[in-house]
C-alpha cells in the first residue's frame, strides 16, 4: 500500500453461532488474494478441518486457536489486514456465542461497519435468532453501519421466496432499531457467491457484491470538523534550556483542530489559555488535527495533569449523565459499589444511580425498573460521577462520548458505555 | 453515523503507536521495552523516541538473549542503546541454563522456547509490570487474537479463552500484584507497513536484513544457515547463496530467503510481490506444530 490517501474501512462480523461469520472472513481474504500460499497450505493440512477432501475450511483463517479449531467455534476476535487499490481493510472476526458477547463488543468497538450474518436455512417463519438481534443492537448502539448478509443460500436452492422472507424480518429488525435502508445481500460464504464478485446463482438479485458494498461505504463524518478535544496523556517537562522551564501536554487529538495562538479551555472550570507551540518529535507545527499525536504548550501555567481535557467550542460538563451500557463482567452490578469511569485518559469515580431500562433481546422491548445488570445486558442507566465529566454525546463524538467502567477491586473492565444525555 | 480521520495510512499507524506507548508508560510503575535489534523492535524504539523525546525514555530496553545471535545483531543492539544514551538490560538464556531453570535436550538445541523462562525470570528480578513488544497481529494466527494491552497472570501466562475486553482505544492497564501486561503498539501494522515506515524514517537496521552471500544448506523448503550452532551435517552440500533475513531470531530456527534486495526500496518491492508469509518463509519453530506460537505464548512468551 502506498502513502496515498487510501480509505480505511474496519469491518466486524456479527450474528449467531454457525451462521458462517468466520467462513465469510476467510472467503473475503481468499478471494481478494490476501492469503499467502503457505497459509493456504496450512489450511489444507489443518487438524480438525470440517472441509471435504481437497477443500479448505476457510473459518480456520481466523479461528486460529487450538480450542477454537477443536470445537469448531470462534472464541475471541481475530484481526486481519488487507488492501484493495482504493481501500485498506481491517477485518475483525467476532464470536457468535452469547457467552463471548464481550469479545464481540470488543471487536465492534474497533470497527466502522458490521456485517450481520443470518443463516437462510434456519429461519422458522422468518423468526430471527436472539443473537442476531443482540448483535445488530450492539452494532447499532456502537454507531456502526450495519450490512446484512443472508448466508447459506445454497441450502435453500437460492430461493428468492426464502430470501424475501428473511429480508422482511431484517427490515423489521432494522426499523425497530432505527437502522435506515440497510443493504441486504444473499451470499454463499463457503463458495464465495456474491461475496467478492457477483454470482450468477441468483439472477433475481440486483444489488452489488458484499465487498463492493463495503468498499463503496460513504466515509461518514470527518473528525477534524468536530469541536477540538484533547485528553492529556502525559505532562512533558522541558528543563534547563534557554527557554524557561516549560510544561507541555502530550496526547492525541481526539477531534477537531488546533492552531498556535488559538484559545483553548482547560477542564470543567474552563480556564482559558492560548496555545503557544505545537510540537512533534522532529517538527514544530502551526496547526494539528484529529488523529495526530502531538505535544501542546500553553502561554500560561495552567497546572493541568494527565486526564485533564483541553477543549475548544461548545463543551458541556456534567456530574450526571445517561448512558447506554453493555455489561461485560461476570460479576453482576452491585448498586452499592463504586466504579472507575475511564473517559479519554481520565479515571473518575462513578456510581450507577439507576437503571432506566434493560433491553429484552427476544423482542427488543425495553424492560423498566431497577434490576440487577448482569453479563451481556444492554441497558440505559443514569450515572453519577464524583467530578464533572465532558458530556459529549456518543452519536455526536464517539471519541469523547465513549467510556468504560472498571471494577476497582478486580480491575476487570465491567462495562462499555456511551453517553446519551446530560442532566 | 461513522467517523474518520484524514491522516494518511502510515501517519495513522504512527500516531496510534505513539498513543499506545504513552498509555503504557502512564499506566505502569516499572515498564520495559523489548529490544532485540530486529526490525520490528527498531521501529518500536524509533516510535518510543517520537513519543517521549526530548525526555529520556521512561523505561529501559530489555533483550532476552539466547546467545545464538547472528553476527552483527548484538553489536547493533548495544550501539543503538549507547548512541541514544538509554539503559539496556540483557537477560541471558545461558544464565537460566546455569541456574537450572532451563534444561536443553542437547547443547545446540534451539533456545527459542527457553526465552519465555528467562523473560519471566527477568520480570521477577527487575519487578517489571509491563513489557512493550514489537509483535504484530499479521505475523501469526495466535497473535491475530491478541489484545493491544495483553494481560498476563502471575505465571506470565496468556489465557486466550478469557482475555479482558478492550473497548475503543480506552486501555485498562490495571493489575493485581504479580501480574503483568504485554503491550503491542504495532498490533495493526503489516510487514509492508514496517518496511515502508523504515524507508520513510530512515531507520537503521543490522546488515543481515539486506542481501548478502552466506553459506546455507537446503532443508526442505528452507535455506538453513550454516553457523557454529547449526553446522552442516556430514555430506550435506554447503552452498554460498545471495540471501537476506525477513525476521531475525535465534540462529537455530531462523532461515534467510534468497534475494538480491540490497536496500529498503528493493525489499519493499519484493514484499509487495511475496506469496509467502513472513514467518512461513523463515521460521522453523512454527513448523513443528500448528499451534506453536499459541503454546509458547501460553507459557509466557511475548
Ligand atoms: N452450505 C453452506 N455452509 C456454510 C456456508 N457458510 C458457512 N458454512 C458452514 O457453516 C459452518 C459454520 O461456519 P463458521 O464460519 O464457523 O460460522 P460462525 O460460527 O458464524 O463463524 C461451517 O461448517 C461452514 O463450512 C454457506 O454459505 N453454505
Ligand atoms: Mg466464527
Amino acid at each position: 500500500m502506498t502513502q496515498a490517501q487510501t480509505k480505511l474501512v474496519r469491518i466486524v462480523t456479527a450474528g449467531s453461532v454457525d451462521d458462517g461469520k468466520s467462513t465469510l472472513i476467510g472467503r473475503i481474504l481468499h478471494d481478494s488474494q490476501a492469503l499467502m500460499s503457505d497459509q493456504v497450505d496450512a489450511l489444507s493440512n489443518a487438524r480438525f478441518s470440517r472441509a471435504e477432501e481437497g477443500d479448505l475450511d476457510l473459518s480456520f483463517v481466523t479461528d486460529g486457536l487450538e480450542s477454537e479449531r477443536e470445537q469448531g467455534i470462534t472464541i475471541d476476535v481475530a484481526y486481519r489486514y488487507f488492501a484493495t487499490p482504493q481501500t485498506s481493510f481491517i477485518v475483525i472476526d467476532a464470536p457468535g456465542h452469547e457467552q463471548y458477547t464481550r469479545n464481540m463488543v470488543t471487536g465492534a468497538s474497533n470497527a466502522d461497519v458490521a456485517i450481520v450474518l443470518v443463516d437462510a436455512s434456519r429461519l422458522h417463519q422468518g423468526a430471527l435468532k436472539v443473537q442476531t438481534r443482540r448483535h445488530a443492537t450492539i452494532a447499532h448502539l456502537l454507531g456502526l453501519k450495519v450490512v446484512f448478509a443472508v448466508n447459506k443460500m445454497d441450502l435453500v436452492n437460492w430461493s428468492q421466496k426464502v430470501f424475501l422472507e428473511v429480508e422482511e424480518s431484517l427490515r423489521r429488525l432494522s426499523r425497530s432499531l432505527g437502522i435506515t435502508n440497510p443493504a441486504i445481500v444473499p451470499i454463499n460464504a463457503r463458495s464465495g457467491d456474491n461475496v467478492v464478485s457477483k454470482s450468477h446463482a441468483a439472477s433475481w438479485y440486483e444489488g452489488a457484491s458484499l465487498l463492493d458494498i463495503l468498499q463503496s461505504q460513504g466515509e461518514g463524518t470527518d473528525l477534524s470538523e468536530l469541536p477540538f478535544r484533547f485528553s492529556i496523556q502525559r505532562v512533558v517537562r522541558v528543563d534547563g534550556h534557554t527557554r524557561d522551564a516549560q510544561r507541555g501536554y502530550a496526547g492525541r487529538i481526539a477531534s477537531g483542530q488546533v492552531a498556535v495562538g488559538e484559545e483553548v479551555f482547560v477542564g470543567p472550570n474552563r480556564r482559558p489559555t492560548k496555545i503557544s507551540r505545537i510540537e512533534t518529535y522532529d517538527q514544530s507545527l502551526e496547526r494539528a488535527e484529529a488523529g495526530q499525536s502531538v505535544t501542546l504548550y500553553t502561554e500560561d501555567e495552567v497546572d493541568a495533569a494527565r486526564g485533564d481535557l483541553l477543549t475548544r467550542g461548545e463543551a458541556t460538563y456534567a456530574k450526571r449523565v445517561t448512558a447506554d451500557l453493555c455489561w461485560l463482567d461476570d460479576q453482576v452490578w452491585d448498586p452499592r459499589r463504586r466504579y472507575l469511569l475511564q473517559q479519554g485518559t481520565a479515571n473518575i469515580t462513578a456510581k450507577i444511580e439507576s437503571v432506566l431500562h434493560i433491553r429484552d433481546m427476544r423482542d427488543l422491548s425495553e424492560v423498566r425498573g431497577d434490576q440487577a445488570l448482569k453479563l451481556n445486558d444492554i441497558a440505559l442507566v443514569q450515572l453519577q460521577t464524583q467530578t464533572p465529566i465532558l458530556a459529549d454525546l456518543f452519536q455526536d463524538n464517539p471519541k469523547t462520548g465513549a467510556f468504560i467502567l472498571i471494577d476497582p477491586d478486580t480491575n476487570q473492565t465491567a462495562a462499555a458505555g456511551m453517553i446519551r444525555g446530560a442532566t | 453515523m461513522t467517523f474518520f480521520s484524514r491522516l494518511l495510512h502510515l501517519d495513522r499507524l504512527e500516531s496510534e503507536a505513539i498513543y499506545i506507548l504513552r498509555e503504557a508508560a502512564a499506566q505502569s510503575r516499572n515498564p520495559a521495552l523489548l529490544f532485540s535489534g530486529g526490525k520490528d523492535s527498531a521501529v518500536l524504539l524509533h516510535l518510543a523516541l517520537k513519543a517521549f523525546r526530548p525526555e529520556r525514555l521512561p523505561f529501559p530496553l530489555l533483550h532476552v538473549d539466547t546467545g545464538h545471535n547472528f553476527e552483527g545483531v548484538t553489536q547493533f543492539r548495544d550501539e543503538t542503546a549507547a548512541r541514544l544514551g538509554e539503559r539496556l538490560v540483557v537477560a541471558h538464556v545461558e544464565e537460566s541454563i546455569q541456574r537450572g531453570s532451563v534444561r536443553l535436550a542437547s547443547p545446540t538445541a534451539s533456545r527459542n522456547a527457553a526465552q519465555a523462562v528467562t523473560l519471566l525470570e527477568a520480570i521477577e528480578t527487575h519487578g517489571f509490570d509491563l513489557l512493550l513488544g514489537g509483535a504484530r497481529r499479521d505475523e501469526d494466527k495466535a497473535r491475530a487474537k491478541e489484545r493491544v494491552f495483553s494481560h498476563r497472570d502471575a505465571f506470565g501466562a496468556w489465557n486466550p479463552k478469557s482475555q479482558r475486553p478492550e473497548l475503543w482505544d480506552l486501555y485498562n492497564g490495571r493489575l493485581q500484584t504479580g501480574e503483568n501486561f504485554r503491550v503491542f503498539p504495532l498490533s495493526n501494522w503489516t510487514e509492508l507497513d514496517i518496511w515502508t515506515y523504515i524507508e520513510r524514517e530512515k531507520i537503521a537496521l543490522p546488515s543481515l536484513y539486506f542481501a548478502h552471500v552466506r553459506p546455507v544448506v537446503r532443508d526442505g523448503d528452507y535455506w538453513r544457515p550454516v553457523t557454529p550452532v547449526t553446522p552442516a551435517a556430514e555430506g550435506q552440500l554447503v552452498e554460498n547463496r545471495l540471501v537476506r533475513f525477513r525476521t531475525v531470531g535465534d540462529m537455530t530456527c531462523t532461515c534467510p530467503i534468497e534475494s538480491n534486495a540490497a536496500d529498503v526500496s528493493a525489499i519493499i518491492a519484493e514484499t509487495r510481490l511475496s506469496t509467502l508469509s513472513e514467518r512461513g518463509a523463515t521460521r522453523m519453530d512454527d513448523k513443528v506444530n500448528e499451534a506453536a506460537m499459541e503454546r509458547r505464548k501460553r507459557e509466557g512468551y511475548f
